[in-house]
């Protein structure tokens, strides 16, 4: 086999030189199983901090282990750290694994916690996350405290974003005279080209855009793994017609994401094994009160959320593959309310224009992308329709991201759409980003394309940040959830599901979750 | 000399196209969407995007940053990729190889193709199999690139298994160093022909088409009637004294489709995941990578250019009549 020697890869070879051998030499023949995967997009760097994206955690999962993870329902799962107590309101203490080693072969300590956590926060993508953070303080060798600024209940999740880099590794000078712990974000730093973790996998070669290998850590220490994949051979391919043909081809062995035209016939397919399951990006309209006198009026807002027929555009649109909402927060997610259901009734919504003196309607401009979220142009064009039901005019526009998003950022038409992923995974970050009353100081409301402004509201979310004990917690963000039906905040669609699809005998069952980061390190492969 | 004069010129004239697509690439990038959208993750903070904005120097106004890159341009340096992190050149040529594979895969079969059908179409017009051959032609030409691309994809390498279904495999071998090509290997071929097929799929109806009715007009001119009464055989007649004349006007084509093949790339690399320029291009519009996306119209533009005068070389060659022109002016 020969694979292109690219510069990257020869600084990705010489650094875990070691690991490579050993992983070449100590697979025996039968255990010897190479995955080949496809992915519409791969990372955009071999640095964990330098974007904070699907890709990168992806990646980050494969090459490093986090402090803890989450399973798939969403319970914390000891990795590199073993045990962890609240020491007090402002102190989390972790107790770390012993014994571990990186990819270049230094033995994995405190120190490097501290290390990775004051570079999270030089990070401009991660440098938000872990604001609240004063920072980490090695205890001795194997114990390290997270510290934050005022009680904090997040800490837990926000270390399932803390990846322990290599110190020793990453410390000094590159060949062009740089620091090799600097991030840089367009720039060809040294951690964007080398890397050394603790993950299942090291980097064997990378020639971005079209291929990226991996081979097993020889060392790694998790041996409990039931995980036998010894290679990885990940390949972008960007079109979803070609991703589902090639595994159909046999070309690879495992794909994501699976295009929603294609469940029905992978899921008939008899040596496909189809893995689906409810994700948590809600997909939202907002109505911009500052645009539209109307939609100050919270009659207007709910007669428009109950002329939109979510249901609807579900099993028609998404073809059944996302779960209606009628809130931001997924089922699972501390704010989630089960009693809030969707809310479509064309009379109702008439009845309430009536009401609202609206009964002729009005006119809006609506924007929407044309390739950020699964079928956005096909939604934003049933919704129009939908709207002019209740005599609500929509002149409508769609285009691509690239354009869609400084438009948004504009805050250029009536009705825009938006769609968001919690990077923690709780529910305060939905309305942290997107209903908070917009303050370009504080950064909330930095989508809030509507301007909707309840100080109560606003009030919860503060509230929330520094609530310790998670069951009043919880409470205050059903309230929150409860105060957005009742104004008809924004207008709710759906969450879009997660689909990952193999051949029979990859067994992706068991490693896939709903962050969308399967564990490739535990993966088992039968023949 | 008048080739010395046509020559120089020709080179003013590249000079002067070069700038003018400088121009435009360089003030588009404003309509292609906001990069920075591309680097940071979406709850990025407004504050931190634009210090990177004036880190980058993209809050500069227009003409400064137009004038850098010009002064950078002229060394050779067309700026580095967003999202490759290296000089942008060196990412087009790292990418070049692959696409010149297809187009050489695509060329071979329009040029074996269409000139053996062309003149059998030119010669039996009436005949069944020219009948089908017009027929398929339109048809051919009217189906896109992307839907054949797909339909060839399900048939031969998911329903039958024969050929691979996306990139270039893994066996290329490299005949200069950074240059790769897939002809020389079972498997690298396997990986070559759909795409190639794709390619030329649009291309080819054309040139069948074209050959046909140049051969046609051709076989009725005067010389080739006294051929015909001078007894001479009839493949003499037709492969020797109306084929030469037919090429001149499908070297003229050839040389602008060579062009257009580029544009066509774009589709059926993008649908075979194939490495190359095209689909390098269509990512790098999606990701907004302007200084990518400049260097690869610049470089295109000079493809135009220097397949243009190289064609208009050749025809002089081919045509003597062609030099008078070049050397009236």
């Amino acid at each position: 086999m020969t694979f292109p020697f690219t510069k990257a890869a020869a600084g990705a070879l010489m650094a875990c030189a070691v690991a490579f051998g050993a992983g070449a030499a100590g697979v025996a023949p039968a255990e010897a199983k190479t995955l080949r995967m496809a992915y519409d997009a791969d990372p955009v760097s071999m640095d964990p901090h330098e974007q904070l994206s699907g890709g990168t955690l992806q990646f980050s999962h494969m090459v490093f282990d986090p402090l803890v993870r989450f399973t798939r329902d969403l319970a914390y799962e000891p990795r590199l750290a073993e045990s962890w107590e609240q020491i007090d309101d402002r102190t989390m203490r972790f107790k770390l694994r012993e014994g571990v080693t990186f990819h270049s072969g230094n033995p994995f300590t405190a120190e490097d916690v501290v290390f990775t956590v004051e570079r999270l926060k030089q990070s401009p993508d991660f440098k938000g996350l872990f604001e609240p953070f004063v920072g980490a303080k090695a205890v001795d060798d194997h114990t390290v405290d997270l510290i934050t600024k005022e009680p904090y209940p997040l800490t837990l999740t926000m270390a399932t974003y803390i990846f322990p880099m290599d110190k020793a590794f990453y410390t000094g000078t590159d060949e062009n005279g740089e620091p090799k712990d600097a991030v840089v974000k367009h720039g060809n730093s040294f951690a964007s080209r080398n890397s050394s973790g603790t993950g299942p996998f090291v980097v064997r070669s990378r020639e971005q855009g079209v291929r990226l290998e991996f081979g097993r850590f020889a060392d790694y220490w998790d041996t409990e793994s039931p995980g036998n994949v010894s290679e990885i051979i990940f390949t972008p391919i960007k079109e979803a017609p070609t991703r589902v043909a090639s595994l159909l081809s046999g070309g690879v062995d495992f794909i994501a994401p699976v295009p929603p035209t294609d469940l029905e016939r992978l899921g008939n397919e008899a040596d496909v094994n189809l893995v689906t399951m409810p994700g948590t990006r809600i997909i939202t309209f907002q109505m911009n009160q500052d645009r539209v006198d109307a939609f100050k009026d919270v009659r207007v807002r709910q007669a428009i959320v109950h002329a939109i027929n979510n249901e609807g555009i579900v099993e028609k649109i998404m073809k059944g593959f996302a779960t209606v909402a009628a809130q931001q927060s997924a089922e699972g997610q501390a704010g989630h309310v089960p009693e809030l259901t969707p809310r479509y009734d064309l009379e109702a919504a008439k009845a309430l224009m009536a009401e609202a003196g609206y009964a002729d309607g009005f006119s809006v401009s609506m924007m929407a992308p044309n390739n950020r979220y699964v079928n956005d142009a096909k939604i934003a064009e049933a919704v129009a329709s939908m709207l002019a039901r209740i005599n609500i005019k929509v002149d409508l526009t769609t285009m691509p991201k690239a354009q869609y998003w400084p438009k948004f950022d504009e805050r250029a038409a009536d009705m825009m759409m938006i769609g968001w992923h919690p990077d923690t995974e709780d529910s305060a970050n939905y309305t942290e980003f997107l209903l908070m009353t917009p303050d370009p100081e504080t950064g909330y409301g930095q989508y809030n394309s509507g301007n909707y402004s309840n100080p109560r509201v606003d009030e919860l979310i503060v509230q929330s940040q520094s609530m310790v004990d998670l069951d009043e917690r919880a409470k205050v963000l059903q309230e929150v959830e409860r105060i957005l039906y009742e104004d008809a905040a924004f207008v709710p669609l759906h969450w879009q599901n997660l689909a990952w699809a193999a051949r029979q005998g990859v067994h992706i069952e068991d490693v896939v979750n709903v962050m969308n980061f399967p564990y490739l390190g535990d993966l088992v492969i039968e023949d | 000399m008048a080739f010395v004069a046509f020559f120089i010129k020709r080179l003013l004239q590249a000079a002067l196209v070069m700038f003018v697509i400088s121009l435009i690439g360089f003030s588009i990038q404003d309509n292609l969407g906001d990069p920075l959208r591309e680097l940071v993750g979406q709850s990025v903070s407004e504050a931190e995007r634009q210090a990177l904005r004036d880190e980058m120097g993209l809050n500069d106004p227009f003409l400064v940053q137009y004038w850098r890159f010009l002064g950078n341009a002229v060394q050779g340096d067309l700026g580095d990729s967003y999202f490759f992190k290296r000089p942008a050149l060196e990412v087009i040529a790292d990418k070049f190889p692959a696409t010149l594979d297809l187009v050489i895969g695509a060329t071979l079969i329009i040029v074996l193709v269409s000139i053996p059908m062309g003149c059998y179409c030119a010669i039996r017009p009436k005949d069944a199999l020219a009948r089908t051959v017009m027929g398929a032609s339109i048809v051919g030409i009217s189906i896109p690139v992307f839907l054949t691309a797909i339909f060839l994809i399900y048939v031969f390498s998911v329903n039958l298994g024969w050929l691979a279904s996306f990139g270039r495999g893994e066996n290329l071998v490299e005949i200069l160093p950074g240059w790769e090509t897939g002809f020389l290997t079972l498997e690298g071929l396997a990986h070559l022909v759909l795409p190639s097929i794709a390619l030329s799929s649009i291309m080819l109806p054309l040139f069948i088409r074209l050959i046909r009715s140049e051969m046609m007009e051709v076989l009725e001119q005067d010389y080739i009637r006294f051929a015909w009464a001078k007894g001479l055989a009839p493949r003499r007649v037709w492969f020797l004294h109306a084929f030469k004349n037919t090429l001149l006007p499908v070297i003229t084509v050839g040389g602008v489709q060579v062009g257009t093949m580029l544009a066509y790339t774009i589709l059926t690399e993008t649908v075979f995941q194939w490495p190359g320029l095209g689909f390098m291009f269509i990512e790098a519009v999606t990701r907004v990578d302007t200084p990518l996306i400049i260097a690869y119209i610049i470089v295109v533009g000079l493809i135009f250019v220097v397949t243009n005068t190289v064609v208009d070389l050749i025809y002089t060659m081919v045509n003597p009549t062609v030099r008078m022109v070049g050397a009236q002016t």
